[in-house]
């Protein structure tokens, strides 16, 4: 048996940058200022509290103007998780006066999945939308579901684009049932800010989640968008900072770094991904018995999932790893729940599809030789697998 | 996460493959739980006298399907349906909490076919 290990000219290639984007150089530069220049708190009255304010101010103004909002609409969090918590929570409880119903979809990030169930447990009611097997959310039924509630429904939260499959959702419909209806939207957009067009005002969006580590900034930073006159609770108690929306002195050096990140992308890193992206997908699906997770067309620039039949997701992903490649997996044995994944599963996805799915995520950093070498190497791990697997089209696997 | 002899097993799988006219075949796991093991036994006075493995499975599944092979090759019957996943496991240098029941379907699978064989000769020494 031939081993994999053993390649003619090894590489790194980073395929996995749904998870987390390596920081930019230019990020980074920028950063550093902050951490030993300037370095003073941002609600301070003297000479370096003014400068850690300036630079949080003209940040604040960078990352508005890239989704066509207001500065003063912007809330730097820590994170899309944050953002996403304080969206959810802080919606719901400014408005369990007027109502107790929740919508969201199958596919959700846990970080508002969760939130949600935690809801419910505290007497919220929520509508977990279907997803289409071409990854898009049911906007009938999400019609359908605040007609039943009569008024009850006080807040729609869709993601704009799914982080395992990339699939764009039609946010500007959903914005303008919710705008009708009269129920706040919030929408989760950590991976498709900067790569997906966003504009608040056109796709009447309440609240954005957002989250700078995706886009080659810091880890640690993110912001959530609150439309001005939006009724939320705040939810990181203590001091005033953020428009006395959340406690904590500001993250100067990362928001800094958020603001660098998204004011360096550009159309054509975009069109680049996206030829890239085509490149893989079309190469990846050359290999028998595979099939693409998701829309291709309704799809980020970065994102390609993919099944491979009768082999399991760690595995493939381990015989890349020693290949030097990092991608990510929706098997269950990767997961720690020993569940496959929820975002799989709810494409309609037979349970051993989502075990042997893939996710290969694009950067601007990313190469045609990078994705030459992945292809060749997840062809000869394909097949060592497949050879040691007791699944194939033929046989009719039964139980016993 | 895991252990170079776990490693070692899921780069270069010793045994693995069909075999050409198994004497028994121990099947445990479903492609729905994201596991499927065959080990296949050529069986010669009583003892193991071949065993090869087929796997759907994460790493640890290979390797203790792997290992298992190694095991139990050139062992009595008795003494192949007394291998445990500990066994196994501790061949392993260990395993992840989360993985040990990986470990529990290698020697599943091993005593099924055990099993199978015997039921089989039991039926042709009643005929």
């Amino acid at each position: 048996m031939k081993k994999t290990n053993q390649s003619s000219s090894q590489m790194k290639v980073y395929l996995d940058n749904g998870a987390t984007t390596k920081t930019a150089e230019e990020v980074v530069k920028e950063m550093n200022i902050y951490f030993q220049t300037k370095y003073g708190n941002a609600s301070s009255l003297h000479s370096f509290g003014q400068e850690a304010n300036e630079a949080l101010e003209n940040s604040r103004k960078i990352i508005a103007e890239k989704i066509n909002a207001l500065p003063e609409e912007i809330i730097f969090t820590s994170g899309g998780t944050e953002s996403d918590n304080f969206a959810v929570k802080g919606i719901a409880y400014a408005n369990k006066n007027k109502g107790n119903h929740i919508i969201t979809s199958k596919f959700e990030h846990p970080a508002v999945l969760n939130m949600c169930k935690e809801l419910e447990k505290e007497g919220f009611t929520v509508t977990y939308l279907n997803v289409s097997k071409e990854g898009i959310v049911d906007i009938d039924q999400l019609r359908a579901e605040i007609g039943k509630k009569q008024g009850k429904t006080i807040l729609v939260t869709i993601m704009h684009a799914n982080n395992e499959i990339g699939t764009i959702q039609p946010i500007k419909e959903i914005g303008e049932i919710c705008k009708l209806n009269k129920i706040a939207f919030h929408t989760d957009a950590v991976q498709s800010f900067t790569k997906a067009k966003i504009d608040v005002q056109e796709m009447n969006i309440d609240l954005l989640s957002l989250s700078a580590h995706k886009l080659h900034g810091p880890k640690g930073v993110g912001a959530l968008y609150i439309k001005k006159g939006t009724e939320i609770k705040k939810q990181a108690i203590g001091g005033h900072h953020e428009f006395n929306l959340r406690a904590g002195t500001e993250n100067i050096s990362g928001i800094v770094g958020f603001a660098k990140a998204a004011s360096l992308v550009n159309d054509e890193e975009i069109k680049n991904m996206t030829g890239l992206r085509n490149y893989l997908i079309d190469n990846l699906l050359k290999i028998p018995n595979t099939q693409l997770n998701g829309s291709r067309e309704k799809r980020l620039c970065n994102n390609v999932n993919i099944a491979f039949n009768f082999v399991e997701g760690e595995s493939l992903l381990l015989y890349l790893n020693q290949n030097g490649i990092a991608v990510s997996t929706g098997s269950a044995c990767s997961s720690k729940s020993l569940e496959p994944s929820h975002v799989l599963l709810s494409l309609g996805l037979k349970h051993e599809i989502c075990h042997g799915s893939i996710r290969f995520s694009l950067s601007k950093y990313t190469t045609k030789k990078e994705l030459d070498y992945t292809i060749k190497n997840v062809k000869a791990a394909v097949e060592k697998l497949r050879a040691l697997s007791p699944l194939n089209e033929k046989v009719k696997y039964t139980a016993k | 996460m895991y252990s170079k002899e776990v490693m070692e097993h899921f780069t270069n799988p010793k045994n693995s493959g069909e075999m050409k006219n198994p004497d028994a075949v121990g099947q445990v796991g479903n492609p729905v739980c994201g596991d499927v093991m065959y080990i296949y036994l050529k069986i010669k006075d009583n003892k193991i006298k071949d065993i090869s493995f087929k796997t759907f499975g994460c790493a640890a599944a290979i390797a203790t399907s792997s290992m298992i092979t190694e095991i139990a090759k050139n062992k009595t019957l008795d003494e192949g349906m007394k291998i445990t996943r500990q066994d196994v496991a501790n061949k392993l240098g260990g395993l992840p909490p989360n993985k040990m029941h990986c470990s529990n379907l290698a020697a599943d699978a091993l005593h099924n076919a055990i099993r199978e064989y015997r039921e089989k000769q039991n039926k042709l020494n009643k005929k």
